[in-house]
């Protein structure tokens, strides 16, 4: 404990190379590690009680070249470094709300290792001179929410960290995660986009320098602070560096979330999920603002926002959904596209009326009702026109897929459709399995 | 210079696209889409009436793009 009078506690540094990092601390039973079995794994947390900005962990972090896990993939330095430069006393908010449909990650870390995203949340905070850190998350992550309260109360009684912790439940909604949405919702409003700038590491929270960061990106610097950018480079590549937690849905034996090195191929992932549970067609890369990729062109790829550039796709939201050869590809891309149509924040009229009209496009072709020659228009149009990136998103998640199922898409508009499989990709919101 | 127009104020009456033809185009739904170049300096004066009239205050001209 780092509490005055109790000597530190140090553990020996892991392996650069050893898998898991992230996870590396979970239950066999999945139920969240406490703060003793945390600190006798980890080691003490990785900032004192000590006050004002520490420059030289923005350097630590600058130097690892750690990017965003939340999905804008942003440099994690230049963001810590921005907010610090707005002045002092700004304010930490983790984003927990983890909306895309297809993706558990950020609960399994909210859920199973709480201290590990607290200790990060520290040290960001620790970094930037933040004296208030707020963590929200989304209304469906029950477990995660609970294992984070209980881990802030277990923290506060023994008086570990300077930052003084805040904890939201914020809406379950698709766009709650947009991080101009988020500040306008623990201010008080709703939980929709703004009209930027200013961006919240400008003005967020009471008119105050906020830095927004997603939960793997938190939990990444409990380790780097700890043990450093040399060790944390050792995975991954040199200019995507570290490991990810990637959610795998879809035709596999295992689905479920996994942490791998940047780089890995694709292949390999589908892999250590046990392999294909039939032929795949194609698979779904990034979530549901994510792109189609044909599985003879996937195959090949490795996981790495650099090598998924060359088929037009990113890392995004890191879930992934293998789809059968018997599911259709337009049928599962009209259902999600109505889903984002319909999560629209209803603001912006492009995004209302453009998301809108794809849906119902989408809906006629999967029906096999009739073409509609203005889809790609449309699709065009809608980008770069809301206030934040929900049109952009759902333009090109259905632009994929109208380019990697075209045949499928001539099929349907002369009647008949190739799938024969139940819904894969889910439109509900229930209550997520914590793997 | 660059014209923006704030998508959460816009209601598409359609004003700017009355008063800048050559810059502003309303899609299907009457919503203006915004050129992607730099306002001419010629025009700015056209442009700074058109921000001036909209009933939204939706519309600026921005020194930078972000």
């Amino acid at each position: 404990m780092t509490t005055r009078g109790e000597a530190l506690r140090h553990v020996a540094v892991p392996a650069p190379d050893a898998l898991p990092r992230l996870l590396a601390g979970v239950r066999d039973d999945r139920r969240p590690v406490s703060l003793a079995e945390h600190l006798d794994r980890e080691g003490s947390p990785p900032v004192g009680r000590g006050g004002g900005a520490h420059a030289e962990l923005i350097e630590l972090v600058c130097a690892s070249g750690l990017s965003g896990r939340g999905g804008g993939a942003f440099p994690t330095g230049q963001k810590l470094r921005a907010v610090a430069e707005q002045g002092r006393n700004p304010i930490v908010l983790v984003n927990g709300v983890e909306g895309e449909l297809i993706s558990s990650k950020d609960h399994v870390l909210l859920a199973q290792v709480p201290h590990l995203v607290l200790d990060g949340a520290a040290v960001a905070a620790a970094a930037i001179g933040a004296r208030e850190a707020i963590v929200a998350i989304g209304a469906g992550l029950t477990r995660g929410y609970a294992a984070i309260e209980t881990a802030i109360a277990e923290r506060e009684h023994r008086r570990v960290d300077r930052v003084s912790f805040r904890l939201v439940r914020a809406p379950d909604r698709f766009v709650a995660g947009d991080e101009t949405a988020l500040v306008n919702f623990v201010d008080g409003g709703p939980a929709k986009p703004t009209f930027t700038p200013p961006r919240p590491y400008e003005r967020g929270i009471r008119g105050i320098a906020t830095l927004v960061q997603n939960v793997e990106t938190v939990a990444n610097l409990a380790l780097l602070a700890r043990f450093g950018p040399r060790w944390f480079r050792a995975l991954g590549t040199a200019k995507e560096p570290g490991t990810v937690l990637v959610t795998l849905g879809g035709a596999v034996r295992r689905p479920g979330v996994y942490e791998i090195p940047l780089g890995l191929p694709l292949r390999e992932l589908v892999v250590w999920a046990g392999g294909p549970s039939a032929p795949i067609r194609a698979y779904l890369i990034g979530g549901y603002f994510g792109t189609w990729v044909a599985a003879a062109e996937a195959d090949a790829l490795a996981l790495l926002d650099s090598d998924l550039r060359t088929v037009g796709a990113s890392l995004g939201a890191r879930a992934i959904v293998a789809l059968a050869e018997t599911s259709c590809g337009i049928v599962e891309t009209a259902r999600v596209a109505r889903y984002l149509a319909d999560e629209s924040a209803g603001q912006c009229g492009p995004c209302v009326r453009g998301l809108d009209a794809v849906a119902t496009a989408l809906a006629q072709l999967a029906t096999g009702k009739q073409s509609q020659p203005r889809l790609q228009r449309w699709l065009e149009n809608v980008s770069g026109r809301g206030a934040c990136r929900h049109p952009d998103g759902a333009a090109h998640f259905i632009a994929s897929a109208l380019h990697v199922f075209a045949d499928e898409a001539a099929q349907h508009a002369a009647g008949s459709c190739s799938g024969s499989d139940g819904p894969v990709l889910t439109v509900a919101r229930k209550r997520r399995r914590v793997e | 210079m660059k014209l923006r127009v704030n998508p959460i104020l816009c209601d598409g009456y359609g004003h700017c696209a009355e008063l800048l033809p050559e810059l502003v185009e309303l899609d299907e739904w009457g919503y203006p889409i915004m050129p992607r170049e730099p306002v001419s300096r010629s025009l700015e004066p056209a442009v700074r009436h058109a921000v001036k009239m909209c009933p939204r205050l939706a519309l600026s001209l921005e020194k930078r793009a972000r």
